[in-house]
C-alpha cells in the first residue's frame, strides 16, 4: 500500500468510488465543518478538502482536513502551488502526514486575481506536476527535494485535477499522461455535462493505457438551477452545457428544476459508470451537502463498501 | 526594452512641490521609445508643472533635460549638464527605476559638496517588445536561465499567469488565459509553435523543478567581466 487509506484500499479492490467535497468556512468556525461532515459520512468514501478554492480565503486545508478525521471521514487535502513555496509545500505535507492525512490533491490553484486579495504576490515556485512528482520522491524514496532524507514514515496516496473541456482539447489527454509519468495514483476530472467530449477524451485516455496506471474518477456537479447552469457555461473554462439538458431543467417546471437536476447527475453517474476506464465518481455538490446522501442514494451507490 | 508609465500628475506634482528650482529629466532610450520618458514627454512635463505651480501662484523654476541612457555614467559626465544638475534643487527623472537609482548614485557620487535629491516620474512596468503602434507586452522577467530553446521560443515564466513548466492549467480556453480574455494562454501559444514546428515530443517529458539561484530569488544579481575590468 502507498498510504493505506481508505480511498486507495477500496479502488485497489475495483469498488466503484464516490468522492465528496467540502468547502472549508472563511474563519474559524469549526461547527459548519462538522454539520457538512456529518452530512457527507456514510455517503461517500472520502471528501475533498479544498485550499482556499478560488484564491478566497478560508480555513486551511490541513486543518480542515484534520477535523475531517476527528469527525470519522476520510480526508482528500487539496494543495495549490499558488500560496506556497518548496519549502512550505513539504513541511505541510510533513504536518499533514503526522495529523493523518494520507490522500492529497495537487493543483495549480486559480489566479490570485479571481479571489478576495487580488493585490497579492502569487509563489508558483514549482507546478502542480512538480508537486506530483516531489510528493512522490518524498513517499518512495523517502527524501525531500533536495535528497535529503526524510525522519520518519511519509505515506501519500497522490491525486490530481484534469480538465478535459479545457484547450487545447487535442493536448489534455497528453497533460494527464505527463501528470502519470510524474507519479500520479488517482485523478478526478473537471465536472461533466458534455459526454460526448468526454467519451472520445476518455477514448483516448484508454487508448494510452493511461487508466491502468492512474485511477479515474469522474467529476458531477448537479445543476441546482437553470441560472446557475448559465454561469457555469459562461465561467467555467471548457464548459459547455448542451442545451437539451437546459431544456430538460427549464421543462420541470417551477420548483422542481433542483431535483431534476439531481436526476439528471444520477443518469450521468449511471453513464459514467458503464464507460471504460472509469474507477469512480468526484461528487462536487458545493453548499448542497444536504443532499449527497439523496443523489448517491438515487444512484445506487449506497451502502458505500467498508475499506 | 523596458517600458514604463508615466505617474499619475498630482503624484508627481506633490513630490516636487517643495522646491523652488526643478529639473525634470528625460532619457532617450527605452523610455523615450515607448514614449513615457524620453526629450519630448520631459518638455510637456516640465510645461504642465509651470502651468499648474503657476496657476496657484507658486514661483517656482522648472527646466527639463535630457541624456541618451540614465543607466550608463558615460552619458552623463558632460560637466556643463552637471552643473546645472548641481544648481536644481530636486531632479525628477523620467528614466525607468534603473535610470532614476542610477543617474542619483553617480551624481552624488560626481558632485560631492551637495547631496543631489533624485526622484521618480515614472511606474517601470516590465521588458518587453512593441507589438504594435501603442502596443507593448511582457516577454521576459529575467529569471537567469533561459528555457525558450524548449517551448518554442515563447515564454512560460513570463507570459503564463502561473508560471508554469509544464503547462496549460485547466483554465486555459479557446487560447486565453483564464485570467482574462485579452491575454493569450501561453501555454495555447506554445503547443500551436511545436506543432508547427513537428516538435509537440519536446513537452512530454516533465519539465523538473526550476532552479531561481540565477533569478531575483537569488537576491540581488551583479553581473561581473573580468575580462572587462580594469
Ligand atoms: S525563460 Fe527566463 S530568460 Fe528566458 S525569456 Fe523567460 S524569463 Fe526571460
Ligand atoms: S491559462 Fe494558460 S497562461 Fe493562463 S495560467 Fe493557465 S496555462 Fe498559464
Amino acid at each position: 500500500m502507498k498510504s493505506g487509506s481508505n480511498l486507495e484500499r477500496l479502488l485497489e479492490k475495483g469498488e466503484f468510488i464516490i468522492t465528496g467535497e467540502l468547502g472549508p468556512p472563511k474563519g474559524t468556525d469549526v461547527e459548519v465543518v462538522k454539520e457538512k461532515a456529518a452530512m457527507l459520512k456514510g455517503n461517500v468514501d472520502a471528501v475533498n478538502i479544498t485550499d482556499n478554492q478560488t484564491a478566497i480565503v478560508r480555513m486551511s486545508s490541513i486543518a480542515t482536513s484534520k477535523i475531517l478525521i476527528d469527525e470519522g471521514l476520510e480526508p482528500t487535502m487539496q494543495m495549490v502551488a499558488r500560496d506556497r513555496n518548496r519549502l512550505a509545500m513539504m513541511s505541510d505535507l510533513f504536518g499533514a502526514n503526522a495529523l493523518g492525512i494520507r490522500n492529497m490533491l495537487c493543483l495549480s490553484g486559480d489566479h490570485q486575481s479571481f479571489g478576495n486579495h487580488p493585490e497579492a504576490k502569487n509563489v508558483f515556485d514549482i507546478d502542480s506536476i512538480q508537486m506530483i512528482y516531489m510528493v512522490k520522491t518524498m513517499r518512495d524514496e523517502h527524501k525531500v527535494i533536495c535528497g535529503d532524507e526524510i525522519e520518519g514514515d511519509f505515506k501519500m496516496f497522490i491525486g490530481a485535477a484534469s480538465n478535459p473541456f479545457a484547450d487545447p482539447f487535442q493536448y489534455r489527454v497528453h497533460r494527464l499522461a505527463k501528470k502519470v509519468e510524474a507519479g500520479l495514483d488517482f485523478v478526478q476530472t473537471q465536472c461533466i455535462y458534455d459526454m460526448k467530449r468526454f467519451k472520445e477524451f476518455m477514448k483516448q485516455v484508454v487508448d494510452m493505457g493511461l487508466h491502468e496506471r492512474c485511477k479515474i474518477l469522474a467529476g458531477v456537479t448537479p445543476l441546482k438551477s437553470v441560472g446557475m447552469a448559465r454561469y457555469m457555461a459562461a465561467n467555467v473554462s471548457g464548459i459547455t452545457i448542451p442545451e437539451d439538458m437546459i431544456e430538460r431543467l427549464k421543462g420541470a417546471g417551477k420548483g422542481n428544476v433542483a431535483a431534476e437536476g439531481i436526476k439528471i447527475a444520477c443518469e450521468q453517474i449511471q453513464e459514467l459508470r458503464a464507460l471504460e476506464g472509469i474507477a469512480g465518481v468526484h461528487l462536487m455538490a458545493i453548499e448542497w451537502e444536504h443532499r449527497v446522501h439523496e443523489i448517491v442514494e438515487m444512484a445506487g451507490l449506497l451502502p458505500r463498501p467498508k475499506g | 526594452m523596458i517600458t514604463a508609465d508615466r505617474k499619475p500628475f498630482e503624484e508627481i506634482k506633490a513630490s516636487v512641490k517643495d522646491y523652488d528650482k526643478i529639473m525634470v529629466l528625460g532619457c532617450e532610450t527605452c523610455v523615450a521609445i515607448c514614449q513615457a520618458g524620453g526629450e519630448k514627454e520631459a518638455e510637456i512635463l516640465a510645461s504642465e508643472l509651470k502651468l499648474a505651480f503657476g496657476n496657484e501662484g507658486k514661483k517656482v523654476e522648472v527646466n527639463d533635460e535630457h541624456v541618451i541612457r540614465q543607466c550608463d555614467d558615460e552619458f552623463m559626465a558632460d560637466p556643463a549638464f552637471l552643473e546645472k544638475v548641481k544648481e536644481a534643487d530636486i531632479i525628477l527623472s523620467i528614466a525607468c527605476g534603473v535610470g532614476v537609482q542610477h543617474a542619483c548614485n553617480f551624481f552624488n557620487r560626481t558632485i560631492t559638496d551637495k547631496p543631489i535629491r533624485v526622484v521618480p516620474g515614472l511606474n517601470t512596468t516590465f521588458m518587453g517588445a512593441n507589438i504594435d503602434v501603442g502596443l507593448w507586452e511582457e516577454r521576459c522577467l529575467g529569471c537567469g536561465d533561459c528555457v525558450l530553446e524548449r517551448t518554442g521560443g515563447i515564454c512560460p515564466i513570463t507570459r503564463c499567469a502561473k508560471s508554469l513548466l509544464n503547462g496549460p492549467c485547466g483554465g486555459s480556453s479557446n487560447g486565453k488565459c483564464e485570467i482574462n480574455k485579452d491575454t493569450d494562454c501561453a501555454w495555447h501559444l506554445i503547443i500551436e509553435r511545436l506543432e508547427v514546428l513537428g516538435e509537440l515530443d519536446r513537452i512530454k517529458p516533465v519539465e523538473m523543478y526550476k532552479d531561481w539561484r540565477p533569478s531575483h530569488s537569488g537576491g540581488p544579481r551583479k553581473r561581473v567581466r573580468e575580462d572587462l575590468r580594469l
